[in-house]
């Protein structure tokens, strides 16, 4: 089968320097090439560097040296074709659920009108079009991070980056959103690359999970998930999976005491 | 119904009170230079436009004296808002900056007197635009420099600390989500930074405005005034008017309380998302 790369990374460091002088290794010699249209979760202990990760095919944090490159151009600063969804809530407080969605697209200079109705198709497709001029305080939040998605999907991006997004959401909330999540992937194929703590989670939303070591943060492991979809989280094989990941897991936080 | 009749019960009972003690003893100590009855100045707070002491008349001074507050709230508004985002931003703004302005920060309005003398003296906006007749010139002489500047110290700093605060406290996933959809540098200061600090700067805003109006009196003490609710209470004082004085007192109170209101049902308003998010 032949796959297009999307985003390669290779070779990449991320050193940081603390105030009293010390350099900490977040990141050493990571090398991932992410095929387009893919589903790819990263799991990993935390502290592993995996926001650190995101945040540089984001464009908003720079890599120490390696190159990260989206459709074999370096990435160096934040671009509309790559966007992202925050474990925080991002909403802007003081708009409403709608002006919040046309965000990118008024940033863009895309007339008033033409952002009101690419704006109303993105919020319709998360299901929120009742809640248009509703404030984000009005919102659960799981209703806030589906703002959040329809946010970045509207501004037609060709990867999304997700940086542990349901994790402040209750179980129940999360595994919803998960379903949401999934039905939004089928309908407009984007790149998905989803960070979490969560293993079910992985599992569930995977095409390739990446299973990262830790101090400094690389690539331990590459699984593909040949299971079809929708998951069932009885099958025999997903319980297997998990126990392989976590074990993997257990051995990166083992390692650091 | 009830809960407001009930709310506005209790708000009158520390005044009522305090009106009964003040009548009291102004009875007892019976010397109006003193201590003059709460019925000798409310005779003359009934009658603001009267001409009182050769002085002219309450709401003639008050009026001056806003003139003179605007002019120097306006001018440290206008710098302090720039400056505090971008020294709340950059932070290489904010270490260049933050010394320098940290140095004259304790200094106290008043401390600032005899310099402003020597620097301005009695000259005016009047001296300054060339003005020298006509109604136009009554007002613009009555801006002395030296006040202005007085005012303009007073509401600086309320006014930079929180535009300052309010900017260093937006979330960074706010600034960095904005940054992922494409926004320009001009996009994040005025469509994330300005709007997620303005209740912090409407805030010092406000307090700046207090402050200014506070100033007032060591400003209108200043040589060269002839005219303001503060050179109404200092004269008055020199000639025993002590009804005067409180009369004065009282004006430059309900003023100030009357601004702090208004700005207070603004915020309200503009800025409810700010409450319902907590």
């Amino acid at each position: 089968m032949i796959t297009d790369t999307i985003i390669k990374i290779n070779q990449l460091n991320k050193t940081y320097h603390t105030e009293l002088g010390k350099q900490i290794k977040a990141i050493e010699n990571f090398n991932l090439d992410i095929n387009i249209n893919n589903f790819i979760c990263i799991v990993g202990p935390s502290g592993c560097g995996k926001s650190t990760l995101l945040r540089i095919i984001a464009g908003l944090d720079s890599a120490s040296s390696g190159l990260v490159s989206f459709q074999g151009q370096a990435i160096s600063k934040p671009s509309r074709d790559i966007g992202m969804v925050f474990q925080e809530y991002s909403l802007l407080p003081w708009r409403t659920v709608i002006d919040n969605v046309s965000l990118g697209l008024e940033f863009n200079r895309l007339a008033k009108q033409e952002r009101l109705e690419v704006a109303g198709s993105f919020l319709k497709m998360v299901g929120l079009e009742d809640y248009a001029k509703a404030y984000p305080y009005e919102l659960s939040g799981g209703m806030q991070q589906r703002v959040a998605i329809a946010r970045a999907l509207a501004n037609n991006p060709q990867v999304l980056l997700m940086d542990e997004p349901f994790g402040a959401l209750d179980a129940h909330t999360r595994i919803l959103m998960q379903k949401e999540l999934l039905s939004i992937w089928e309908k407009n194929m984007k790149t998905i690359v989803f960070v979490t703590h969560s293993v079910d989670e992985a599992i569930y939303l995977a095409d390739t999970i990446i299973v990262m070591s830790s101090h400094p943060g690389g690539v331990k492991e590459v699984i593909n998930v040949n299971m079809s979809r929708p998951r069932d989280r009885a099958n025999p094989i997903y319980a297997q999976l998990a126990s392989q990941i976590l074990l993997m897991l257990e051995e990166e936080v083992t390692k650091v005491k | 119904m009830s809960k407001n009749v009930t709310n506005v019960c209790i708000m009158i009972i520390l005044p009522v009170v305090f009106i009964n003690i003040w009548f009291y003893l102004a009875k007892s100590i019976n010397n109006t230079v003193i201590l003059p009855s709460p019925a000798m100045v409310l005779q003359l707070l009934s009658h603001p436009s009267e001409n009182l002491i050769s002085m002219g008349s309450l709401t003639n001074n008050i009026f001056v004296s806003l003139l003179r507050v605007l002019a120097g709230y306006l001018l440290a508004v206008i710098l302090a808002i720039p400056l505090g985002i971008l020294m709340g931003y950059y932070a290489k703004m904010f270490i260049l900056f933050n010394t320098f302005v940290g140095i004259f920060r304790p200094i106290p309005p008043l401390a600032w007197v005899p310099l402003v003398l020597a620097w301005f003296g009695i000259s005016s906006f009047a001296t300054f635009t060339g003005v020298e007749r006509g109604i136009l010139f009554i007002y613009l002489n009555n801006l002395k420099f030296s006040m202005v500047f007085i005012i303009f110290i007073g509401a600086f700093y309320p006014v930079l600390t929180s535009a300052i605060y309010g900017v260093k406290n937006v979330k960074k996933t706010l600034i960095d989500s904005a940054r992922v959809l494409g926004a320009s540098e001009s996009d994040i200061f005025f469509k994330i930074l300005i709007p997620a600090a303005e209740p912090s700067i409407v805030n010092g805003m406000r307090i700046g405005l207090g402050v200014a109006w506070m100033c007032l009196v060591s400003a209108e003490m200043l040589p060269g005034s002839l005219s303001g609710i503060g050179y109404l209470i200092t004269h008055a004082y020199t000639i025993a008017r002590t009804d005067v004085v409180i009369a004065g007192m009282i004006c430059i109170g309900v003023v100030g309380a009357l601004m702090d209101m208004f700005f207070r049902i603004f915020e309200d308003k503009k800025f409810k998302w700010q409450r319902l998010i907590r």
